[in-house]
């Protein structure tokens, strides 16, 4: 299993001409696609997200190693739909506000895409109005949303609000991130989960959607 | 009036103004609305903000246009009006302090990342600059404000733009860090020491920082500037991060203790002072009372 570290690494450095034959190499030795995503790809990824929280490394690094994921998935990408790997669900994500600072949002969308959700993500400025019609418009079970500003937070509890209000807070679940967020902010607004980091926030959608289906 | 640059060589400190946006927010302007929209519909709710700041003892009146570039306004499908946007602003701010204050002109980032990390290149953004910067001082601004960016060759690309507009119009550029274990940097990697080469290499005539984690933290930025420039320096810090109490946000930082912090970035030899996120007349009006006497004090008049 080599050559699966060695995608992880060339992912990592931005290689994005890199990783593709490294890809095909492994599936010549036989790896299958799915163990190629999980233990290539996105625990390349899960390295990057993490070095970028420590400030070991910055968004340059990130936005070309999420370039080189793509790269890779492109060729994964349909025997991962032949092998019948199917959809695990479909996901909106958004930040309620802000723009570089978006990357934390964007990172999780990229970890939500390996791991086998459809990623709706609305970008930035997103009203809760837009949240949760574009969660019905899509059959969503779950909405992601980060914060960056500590003024723009109270979205989040719209979102929630609105969800119960419409009666689809058991269809469509919801989890919350960004700096200025907790898990004791999530308990307040009723949000149904809190991601830490990229890492917690894939593992939390995950439980989310399997509950919901 | 005296211009700036000559009044910083006598070794003046300037004050510059506080937030515009959370003032804007308490007039009305709706989440998720461009601020800068109201420069086209209420010209007149500027004008009153720069005259609070005027009043409350700032000598530098910012425009509200941070987010005026048309790369930034096609977010909000307002690219088309960037021209009379930015105008509009100047003109506002202009009507409110006449010749009384230095009339600065905001340009923020353009929300976008340039290739080969995004998908925006060279010329487009450095386009979409120089049409705000035509605009703002063809309208009669005294001093472009390049600030809050994160990449450098953004910040780079903005100076280029003001200097091909003007070549004597000064231009100040501020980048905003992240505190880290291994020293301050932006979120685009960049620290102090290549912010004061490159910004002053594009044509700056101030440099520094703004936004941030509060007025401690820009103390030691302040500091780490010295090291690497000699250029004056401009600091606008936030009245500290931003809090959530009972569903209103709340900045922790008092005026009194921005001013006591004022004094500090004064003795670490910063020019221009002022206030980013979350900082109000009042708290300009009590960092008015300490650079007088700071100026006071140097000047060896007694305190009377």
């Amino acid at each position: 299993m080599k050559i699966l570290k060695q995608i992880a690494q060339c992912l990592e450095s931005g290689d994005d001409a890199g990783v593709p034959p490294l890809v095909r190499q492994a599936l010549t030795e036989g790896i299958v696609p799915k163990t190629i995503l999980d233990d290539g790809l996105i625990a390349g990824m899960n390295t990057v997200g993490e070095k970028f929280r420590v400030h070991e490394i910055f968004l340059p690094d990130v936005l070309l190693a999420a370039k080189a994921m793509y790269a890779g998935m492109d060729v994964l990408k349909p025997l991962l739909l032949s092998a019948g790997v199917s959809s695990r669900g479909r996901v909106v994500i958004g930040s309620v506000q802000g723009d570089l600072h978006d990357i934390g949002k964007n990172l999780v969308g990229i970890m939500l895409k390996g791991a086998g959700f459809e990623v709706i993500d609305l970008g930035n400025d997103v009203t809760a109005e837009k949240f949760v019609a574009a969660a019905k418009n899509n059959d969503a079970c779950v909405i992601g949303m980060s914060a960056l500003l500590t003024t723009t937070m109270p979205v989040m509890k719209e979102v929630v609000d609105l969800l119960k209000k419409e009666s689809l807070s058991g269809t469509i679940k919801t989890i919350i991130g960004g700096a200025p967020v907790s898990q004791n902010y999530a308990g307040e607004i009723g949000a149904d989960a809190y991601g830490y980091d990229c890492a917690q926030a894939v593992a939390g959608v995950k439980k989310l959607a399997a509950a919901v289906q | 009036m005296e211009a700036i640059t000559s009044r910083i060589g006598r070794g003046q400190v300037l004050l510059a103004d506080g937030a515009i946006g959370s003032l804007l927010m308490t007039r009305g302007l709706p989440r998720g609305a461009a601020p800068e929209s109201l420069n086209l519909e209420h010209p007149e709710i500027l004008e009153e903000i720069a005259r609070l700041y005027l009043e409350a003892g700032a000598e530098i009146i910012q425009t509200n246009t941070f987010g005026a570039s048309p790369l930034k306004l096609a977010n909000y499908g307002l690219d088309g009006q960037a021209v009379a946007i930015n105008e509009n602003a100047v003109r506002a701010v202009r009507r409110a302090v006449g010749e009384q204050a230095y009339l600065s002109a905001s340009c923020g980032p353009s929300g976008r990342i340039l290739q080969p990390y995004g998908d925006t290149e060279t010329e487009k953004m450095f386009a979409s600059f120089q049409m705000q910067m035509q605009a703002l001082i063809q309208a009669g601004a005294d001093i472009i404000c390049i600030e809050t960016m994160s990449d450098v060759n953004e910040a780079q690309l903005a100076i280029q733009a003001a200097r091909s507009v003007s070549t004597s119009i000064p231009v100040m550029a501020t980048m905003t860090f992240e505190a880290t274990a291994r020293g301050f940097f932006t979120i685009m990697g960049v620290t102090i020491e290549k912010a004061c080469r490159e910004l002053e290499k594009a044509g700056a005539d101030f440099i520094g920082s703004n936004c941030g984690n509060g007025s401690l933290q820009m103390v030691a930025i302040a500091k780490e500037f010295r090291k690497f420039t000699s250029l004056p320096l401009l600091i606008q810090a936030n009245a500290g991060v931003p809090e959530l109490r009972s569903g209103q946000v709340y900045y922790p930082e008092t005026p009194e203790y921005m001013a006591a912090m004022c004094r500090e970035l004064i003795g670490a030899g910063v020019a221009v002072i002022g206030g980013c996120c979350g900082t109000t007349p009042d708290h300009i009006r009590a960092m008015r009372k300490m650079v007088d006497e700071e100026m006071q004090q140097r000047q060896g008049i007694p305190d009377n």
